[in-house]
């Protein structure tokens, strides 16, 4: 086990865990935002630049702090291991140059976009970007291609987090798409146009941080939080069968697999369950999904407050906010 | 007249060949370390000598050495850099193309001192000619028993290969390296782990230059103590320097590391001066990546000593008043280069060759290179400047590999000494701009 200060607070947990997972067990602000990191998928992180945070004491035995900020998605944590996140000022100065960079080229037509209530990158660009850009250049256009009959690329909102790359390669039997092409003119892509066709491809659109892989099945159908989430299961032979449904009345717009709280599905679903099983009457129904209250497709759905999880972050905000007043702990910061 | 220990041979006719090049003494060091030497004793030679990396980082080769996982049980490997593509660097180019044979000597040597059965050159495409010569080099040496098993009656077996490269220049990035090597996209890993722990296929690597690797030659024959006694302080030995621009004798020198920068400009040994009898204004000392230097600090440093071609006093003063020794690529500058117009060309390059796998450094050159060719086309606007100055702030460091930092820095440090001319370019109307362009 280790022993790790972030922001002020400090938590044990089993050695190897990154500094990204360690903070999610402190959770609230402390946890920095991931766009390309996903835990169910092996290899996946440190692209993005947005988990960036800075250590300023490496271990309990080798106290230096490490010269550059690291990407705390991939970076293991150390006994002893001393991290900054939102307190630190480069940390935060840092991410607003990547959200910067990320929307120099991302078209911005959330207005249109099916991913707008649900992006990750809107998340980001409201809480660390700045209000105005600083670009004045044409922004860079793909067109849009169908890879498989499902499923909608629409490259020019992508930010290449590899995500679902690493889904071809992990969940299918077969690798039928990855990235061409390098620097700024990179883009994923399919070798054989619309050869992705296999039976797990689907959760490629639920890995998609923003709006550039879309569910052809669900496309300009609606505005997310126009639907309502229920969860609901249903007996798959190819998969766990859990997902959510969006409804609208009785109506199952689309189907996805459960996001936890950092937008990760952990159990992946088949195509059949998410694009083949549209009646209510195929699904058990659970309940209704629990949206995190901030998000804009809670709007309108009150929950009861569960006392408990609320206390447990009233006092988890009281230690936050006095580490935030502690001296800095390196004289260099 | 300094020492020549890689290039002493290289007007020998037929040197390319096995036969010249073993009259002359080659291979002595594979003799001398296979038949009297352990391994560890290889490394400590090399540790002893302070010989440091040549490739740009100026790592300590020995140090490098004894990270390698010895206990692991997986095959090593060792892994040489030819993809030299830094622009304004060609020494390898020079030393392969002439003396092929004192890289395939100091691999083998080098591979006996790590354990490493199977070797690799990885070498730039662009370089094919040069992959003909190595080859042919390798056979010769296959024929000759030095490459193949067990060499020189001794137990030691060793395979050598070349493989090319499709071009790019992130290759050079050692971990991009050992993914295009495996095959794969030449993209940079995330480190840890390091090559030394897991490297080419997962296994124990090391990855070094081309002239890091020649270096080790004559460090096994004459002892590290005698390779240190050359060169200042923690720079020892000689080093390869591709000296170009505005010179009037352009090409590449191998110095005696502590040797002063404007005795290696203006004296008729090595750059004979600025052409056309005009005045230095800057100076790359190290490659593209490295930052530009106005004349008087790249003759004296901050403190007023006279800088010297090592890697301390070319650093001396950070990156305020200071540079890097890099790779060797020594590219001079006259009075009237554009300089704005020289780090567009530079920034035109890195934003080519971003790998495009992390953000900051993806889109960052991208938009370097758009506002640099709006300031140089008499588009620019005066808050251009600071644009610049922050975007390359926020790529620096930030990045999965140095790409990003090569990328920053000389953007940095061209506005930091030469702000002046930016502003000028910035308040340039277009007609005037084009004008000037045009005549230069």
């Amino acid at each position: 086990m280790a022993k790790v200060t972030i922001d002020g607070i400090e938590v044990e947990v089993p050695d190897g865990t990154t500094i990204l997972n360690a903070a999610r067990q402190i959770g609230g602000e402390v946890v920095p935002p991931a766009m390309c990191y996903y835990t169910s998928l092996k290899e996946t992180g440190g692209k993005c630049r947005v988990c960036l945070v800075k250590v300023t004491q490496g271990s309990a035995k080798d106290p230096r702090p490490m010269p550059k900020l690291v990407a705390s998605c991939r970076t293991p944590v150390a006994d002893g291991m001393v991290v900054q996140n939102v307190t630190s000022p480069d940390v935060l100065e840092a991410r607003k140059g990547v959200v910067e960079f990320l929307l120099l080229n991302h078209p911005l037509d959330c207005p249109i976009c099916d991913q707008a209530g649900e992006c990750d990158l809107q998340d980001l660009s409201y809480e660390h970007g700045t209000e105005g850009t600083r670009t004045e250049f044409e922004r860079r256009t793909f067109d849009k291609i169908d890879i498989g009959d499902k499923i909608k690329l629409h490259m020019t909102r992508c930010i290449l987090c590899y995500r679902c790359v690493f889904v071809a390669d992990q969940l299918t039997p077969e690798r039928v798409h990855g990235v061409l092409n390098r620097g700024d003119r990179s883009e994923i892509s399919t070798y054989i146009e619309k050869a992705v066709d296999n039976d797990f491809s689907g959760n490629m659109i639920d890995v998609c941080p923003v709006g550039a892989l879309t569910d052809r099945t669900f496309r300009f159908k609606s505005r997310v939080w126009f639907t309502k989430p229920m969860d609901a299961h249903r007996q798959c032979s190819k998969c766990c069968g859990k997902v959510v449904l969006w409804m609208k009345g009785n109506e199952v717009l689309r189907v996805t697999g459960r996001k936890d709280q950092y937008g990760e599905v952990k159990e992946f679903i088949c195509n059949e369950c998410r694009f083949e099983h549209k009646n209510t009457a195929d699904w058990t129904i659970e309940g209704p999904r629990h949206i995190n209250r901030h998000s804009v497709i809670s709007q309108n759905h009150y929950e009861k407050i569960d006392l408990q999880n609320l206390k447990r972050e009233v006092e988890r905000q009281i230690v936050f906010q006095k580490g935030r007043q502690l001296p800095e702990a390196s004289p260099n910061s | 007249m300094g020492r020549k220990l890689l290039l002493e041979h290289i007007n020998e006719p037929g040197i390319q060949s096995f036969k010249v090049y073993r009259q002359k003494g080659g291979y002595a060091s594979v003799e001398k370390a296979l038949k009297t030497m352990t391994p560890d004793a290889v490394t400590e030679e090399v540790k002893k000598s302070g010989l440091r990396g040549r490739g740009g980082a100026g790592f300590p080769a020995g140090m490098k050495w004894s990270f390698i996982d010895k206990k692991s049980d997986k095959p090593r490997y060792l892994v040489c850099n030819a993809d030299e593509s830094e622009p304004g660097t060609f020494k390898d180019r020079y030393l392969m193309e002439h003396i092929p044979h004192i890289l395939v000597e100091g691999m083998i040597t080098s591979s006996y001192a790590l354990g490493a059965k199977t070797s690799f050159i990885y070498i730039r495409g662009e370089y094919m000619y040069i992959v003909r010569i190595l080859e042919k080099a390798i056979d010769e040496a296959y024929a000759n028993g030095f490459l193949g098993k067990n060499i020189l009656g001794t137990d030691y077996s060793l395979d050598l290969y070349v493989h090319p490269g499709a071009g790019a220049y992130i290759c050079g990035e050692e971990t991009a390296l050992l993914e295009s090597l495996e095959g794969k996209r030449g993209n940079p890993r995330l480190k840890p782990p390091f090559p030394a722990v897991a490297g080419l296929y997962a296994c124990p690597t090391v990855v070094n230059n081309v002239e890091t690797i020649a270096a080790v030659v004559p460090i096994v024959n004459n002892g590290g103590e005698e390779y240190a006694k050359i060169g200042v302080g923690k720079s020892t030995g000689t080093k390869l320097i591709s000296a170009s621009g505005h010179i009037n004798k352009p090409g590449v020198y191998e110095i005696e590391l502590g040797l002063p920068v404007e005795e290696f400009i203006y004296s008729e040994e090595y750059c004979g001066g600025i052409w056309k009898g005009r005045k230095l204004k800057a100076v790359v000392a190290g490659g593209s990546s490295v930052p530009i230097l106005p004349t008087d600090l790249i003759l004296k440093t901050a403190k007023g000593e006279p800088r010297l071609m090592t890697y301390e006093s070319l650093s001396d003063g950070g990156f305020v008043s200071g540079t890097m020794l890099g790779s060797g690529g020594f590219i001079v500058m006259d009075e009237t280069t554009n300089i704005v117009k020289n780090l567009y060309t530079f920034s035109r390059f890195y934003h080519h060759e971003s790998c495009g796998q992390c953000s900051p450094c993806r889109e960052g050159t991208a938009w370097l290179e758009k506002i640099l060719h709006r300031l140089l086309h008499g588009q620019g606007k005066k808050k251009d400047i600071d644009i610049l100055v922050d975007a390359a702030k926020k790529i620096e460091g930030n990045t999965i590999c140095p790409l990003g930092d090569a990328a920053a820095w000389p953007v940095a440090s061209a506005i930091r000494h030469f702000r002046k001319e930016f502003e000028e370019e910035a308040a340039a109307l277009p007609a005037e701009r084009n004008l000037e362009l045009a005549t230069h």
